[in-house]
């Protein structure tokens, strides 16, 4: 270190230069170092994790957007339209485009109804969505609106006039229940469905033939392998596998025959349902009343599946499928065949009907509907007359558990297996079916009363339908069916549905089967026949069988009158029949809910639309 | 044979009038060709990374020009009045800072602008270089190295100008401001057990400046930095998307303008502090291989310069500047491939920005001068 005289440091340039050399160079090794470090870094990234990278930057850049299937059509069987897709207006906001965004709101209430809710939901929704994606804030606009928004869009950027296709039933109420509707998907239909194949799709069959069929209706989605950038948005479609569109459906129901059966029902509730017998073809399938399925299409709001849920007529309930009913007297001409068949009783074979019937060691009357009796009746008469003593005691004789296996035979109180969901079995008591249930021996007097379709005995309309069916064809069973036809929507040819048969009740002898048939022929066309009032110029043979079920029991010491009781317990009227005899081509089965007696209530609605569907 | 002989001396003329003419304007031609093939280069990058806007490449044009010209204006300079010059551009950048603090502008959530009316500018920019300048002027005074008061008042002279910045808060141009007054400290031969005082002190100051001096978004960067799947789609996802971008780069690129990452918007900042990353993935490793070799480049020549220096003060200060430049690069390749924590320093002369390139061109105005004024002096 250099001094001078005074002991202060002086500069000492040659060793300043040889320490900033070495310092530099230590610098240098230590930035080389460092570089080396970039480097491996750097060439770790790029070419030793490259396909790493690249697969993560595919992943960014390509997406797979879902193209949803259009849903399938449904046609009544002549080609009726029942379901389609028609185009629905939403009003949508991108707020990418929108600059002051309550104004532009403002501007839209001028034009358009806009509803708090709707405003809500909005903002919810916009929380989830891009800028750029549209957001709905007005479903459904009317033609009208669409007009007044359209005039205006040139002022409102960012407003725009979206039309998806929705769901609509064209003939609004008619045969709602068989159709069903579709809604929008909710967290347990995602239990059931493949997740996969509905991205895209926002609704889906909840009843009827648009939920049972929903698999042929909805259709397989399309994917398109797209390119988007940070945002989401798509800059260009590199791969695009097309949709494959929903089969178009034909029912069998006749839209006519439909129509002219809810009709007949007037203001009254109950069921009805007409099959073709031979190939086991829903024509028809009524169950009043009704409902506008369009109402559950775009969601309904609370006040209105309020009313609906809590509608004292219950409109939402099948009564076709699941509404379980005594079937009164229509249970006589089943009876009938059973004892033909088992020789219990023969054609022509009479008993003496006094107007009631006694068990042994049992005070109790059973009485028939007639006060006076019927006389001496045979098993013609019996079901002509609907004369309850007789099958009093024919169900004695067949005791219960021999009318079971025959009633079973034609699929009494078991479900049909026809393809709508939610079909229920009802009930056909035996013996051990009591056991079972009440843990109670089977009484006498509860074999009487089955016997005329009462106590614990319960069938569906669609049951009785299909079992009068069976009558018509001789045992010839076949299983109930709503679907006509399939269509691939691009294909005019159509894939005509195979009847379904069921194992067929065995009857030894012909016969017995032409006995039961010509007493419900003369039901309609006997004088005292209990369905005579249908007679008047009938253009083709009938056969049929009225009953009328009790709501609520008569006690011992009453009359049962009809004017005093309100119209609530009043008792269901039955009619079950086919036509015409020779060549059955449809069979009905009805029911009006406290229509008071078959022959009156319900056999002139059967006859409307027999009418209907053999003369028109 | 006389017909070559002529074109001989043709050339001979021609070449040495481009001698002259760079000797009269004291250019310093290799580090001149280095810094023109960056920048170049850089524009190509910035014309991809700016989706093409042919208005930003000739905005920033414009600034690398302006930029050019200052270099050279302070080429002209003698290093003995830059030297003089030295205490007042620091006085100036100090009160500016002070300014700025007081009643500057805020963009980003950070206040470093300061409007003079007729331009509008960072001061922070000016302590790049003032704050080597007047260190290295404070310190050649007297002989080296530094000691006792001396050493006292050279620290302050980093750390106040770097607090004030970090204030701001401007963690990258803090960290720079301090290492190029660290450099010339380092490079005055500040002994080598005061340089482990001082990373000590650092390493204990840090949970103190954790805690106490950073801001929330800059601890979340280090965070961020440390575990970027932490937070995928809030900070970690400049450097999870950088990385991305860098590493699907591969070798070869996939080609100027085709980089996904960087045109589909999945990289933020990308014509900014994260143009790297637009160039990694479109040159890949060979196109990086390309562009540190330039760096490596520019840096050698700058410590050749200093190295050749004759005065304490260009040493230390060209030393000083040409470390800067290194930590630059070394800082912003490291933050975009994910080796350091993300701190707002750009990629010097490729990022698109004003205020850092016309600093930095005017540190290379300064390198020049001392080259380029050598044998005057000697003369």
């Amino acid at each position: 270190m250099i001094r001078n005289l005074h002991g202060v440091r002086l500069k000492d340039h040659i060793r300043e230069e040889q320490i900033f050399t070495t310092r530099l160079v230590i610098a240098s090794i230590i930035a080389m170092a460092l570089v080396t470090m970039l480097v491996l870094r750097l060439g770790y990234l790029q070419i030793i994790n490259n396909q790493h990278y690249v697969s993560l930057s595919e992943n960014n850049r390509v997406s797979l957007r879902p193209i949803p299937p259009t849903r399938g059509l449904i046609y009544d069987r002549n080609g009726v339209l029942l379901a389609q897709n028609l185009p629905s207006f939403t009003l949508e906001l991108v707020t990418e485009h929108i600059d002051d965004l309550p104004e532009t709101i403002t501007k839209l209430r001028q034009l358009v109804k806009l509803t708090d809710d709707d405003i809500t939901r909005f903002n919810k929704e916009r929380r989830r969505k891009r800028r750029f994606e549209g957001i709905p804030l007005r479903f459904r606009l009317t033609d009208e609106e669409v007009a007044r928004i359209a005039s205006n869009q040139y002022r409102m950027p960012g407003v725009e006039i979206h039309a998806r296709l929705a769901r609509h039933y064209p003939l609004g109420k008619l045969a709602s229940h068989a159709i069903g509707y579709v809604g929008r998907i909710n967290e347990r239909d995602l239990n059931n469905i493949d997740t996969s194949n509905y991205i895209g799709t926002s609704h889906i069959g909840k009843v009827g033939v648009e939920k049972s069929y929903e698999n042929v209706l909805h259709g397989k989605v399309g994917l398109q392998r797209v390119e988007t950038n940070a945002q989401g948005r798509i800059l260009k479609v590199i791969e695009r596998t097309l949709p494959i569109p929903g089969k178009n459906l034909f029912l069998n129901i006749d839209a006519r025959v439909q129509a002219v059966a809810e009709e007949a029902f007037g203001e009254n509730t109950g069921s009805l349902v007409a099959l073709d017998p031979q190939t086991g073809a829903v024509l028809a399938l009524v169950s009043m009343p009704t409902y506008d399925p369009n109402l559950f299409v775009n969601g309904l709001n609370n006040a209105t599946f309020k009313l609906l849920r809590e509608n004292k007529q219950r409109p939402l309930f099948n009564r076709a499928i699941r509404g379980q009913y005594p079937p009164g007297s229509t249970i006589k001409p089943f009876m009938g065949l059973a004892g033909l068949e088992l020789d219990e009783i023969h054609d022509g074979e009479s008993i003496k009907c006094p107007g009631w019937y006694m068990l042994k060691n049992d005070p109790r009357r059973y009485r028939d509907w007639k006060k006076r009796g019927h006389g001496d009746t045979d098993i013609n008469r019996a079901i002509v007359e609907s004369c309850d003593v007789y099958f009093y005691d024919l169900a004695l004789t067949l005791g219960i558990d021999r009318m079971h296996q025959y009633m079973s035979a034609f699929g009494l109180g078991q479900k049909t297996g026809i393809d709508i969901q939610g079909e229920l079995g009802a009930l056909l008591p035996s013996s051990a079916w009591k056991r079972k249930t009440y843990q109670t021996a089977w009484y006498p007097g509860e074999t009487l009363i089955a016997g005329i379709g009462q106590g614990f005995m319960l069938t569906t309309p669609l049951q009785l339908a299909s079992a009068v069916a069976t009558i018509s064809e001789y045992g010839q069973r076949k299983k109930p069916r709503m679907i006509y036809a399939m269509q691939d929507a691009n294909e005019e040819q159509h894939q005509i549905m195979q009847p379904v048969s069921q194992e067929s009740v065995h009857i030894a002898r012909r016969s017995n089967w032409q006995t039961i048939i010509t007493a419900m022929e003369k039901v309609v066309t006997d004088p005292h026949g209990t369905a005579r009032i249908i007679s008047r110029n009938l253009k083709y043979t009938i056969a049929g069988k009225t009953g009328t079920a009790q709501v609520f029991g008569v006690k011992q010491d009453e009359e049962y009158d009809e004017k005093k009781i309100s119209k609530k317990l009043r008792d269901h009227a039955l009619f079950i029949t086919f036509a015409p005899v020779e060549k059955p081509q449809i069979a009905v089965a009805l029911i009006v809910e406290n229509g008071g007696h078959g022959s009156t209530a319900a056999a002139p609605i059967a006859r409307k639309v027999l009418d209907q569907y053999l003369l028109k | 044979m006389p017909f070559t002989d002529n074109t001989q001396n043709a050339f001979e003329n021609r070449r040495s009038l481009g001698m002259r003419i760079l000797r009269r304007f004291h250019i310093d031609l290799s580090l001149l060709i280095y810094l023109m093939l960056l920048v170049s280069a850089g524009l190509f990058v910035l014309y991809s990374a700016s989706d093409q806007n042919m208005e930003l490449i000739t905005r920033q044009g414009v600034r690398l020009s302006l930029a050019f010209v200052v270099m050279l204006a302070i080429a002209q300079f003698n290093p003995a009045t830059i030297r003089f010059w030295a205490p007042w551009l620091f006085a100036i950048g100090l009160i500016m800072l002070i300014a700025v603090l007081a009643f500057g502008e805020m963009g980003k959530g950070a206040q470093r602008w300061l409007d003079l009316g007729f331009v509008r500018f960072q001061p922070s920019e000016i302590m790049k270089i003032a704050v080597p300048m007047m260190l290295a002027w404070y310190l050649a005074e007297a002989p080296l190295p530094p000691r006792g008061m001396r050493l006292i008042i050279a620290l302050l002279i980093v750390v106040v100008p770097t607090l004030l910045v970090a204030k701001q808060p401007d963690l990258g141009t803090a960290i720079l401001i301090a290492s190029s007054g660290i450099f010339v400290l380092y490079l005055a031969g500040l002994r080598w057990r005061l340089i482990f005082y001082v990373v000590t002190l650092f390493a204990i100051s840090t949970p103190l400046v954790w805690n106490y001096l950073l801001h929330d978004y800059q601890r979340n960067r280090v965070l961020t930095f440390i575990n970027p799947q932490n937070d995928p789609l809030g900070a970690g996802y400049h450097i999870i998307q950088s990385t991305i971008a860098i590493g699907s780069g591969g070798a070869y690129g996939k080609g100027w303008l085709d980089g996904t990452q960087s045109h589909l918007d999945f990289l933020p900042e990308r014509s900014t502090d994260f143009i790297y990353a637009v160039y990694a993935e479109e040159f890949g490793f060979l196109g990086t291989l390309v562009l540190l070799a330039l760096y490596f480049l520019i840096i050698s020549r700058g410590l050749i310069i200093a190295s050749q220096a004759q005065d304490t003060f260009s040493r230390l200060l060209g030393g000083s500047l040409t470390l800067t430049f290194f930590v630059y690069v070394f800082v912003n390749i490291g933050m975009v491939s994910g080796l350091l924590p993300v701190v707002g320093v750009p990629l010097p002369l490729i990022s698109y920005g004003g205020t850092s390139m016309v600093t930095l061109m005017a540190a290379f105005g300064i390198l020049m001068s001392i080259q380029t004024h050598r044998k005057l002096i000697s003369n």
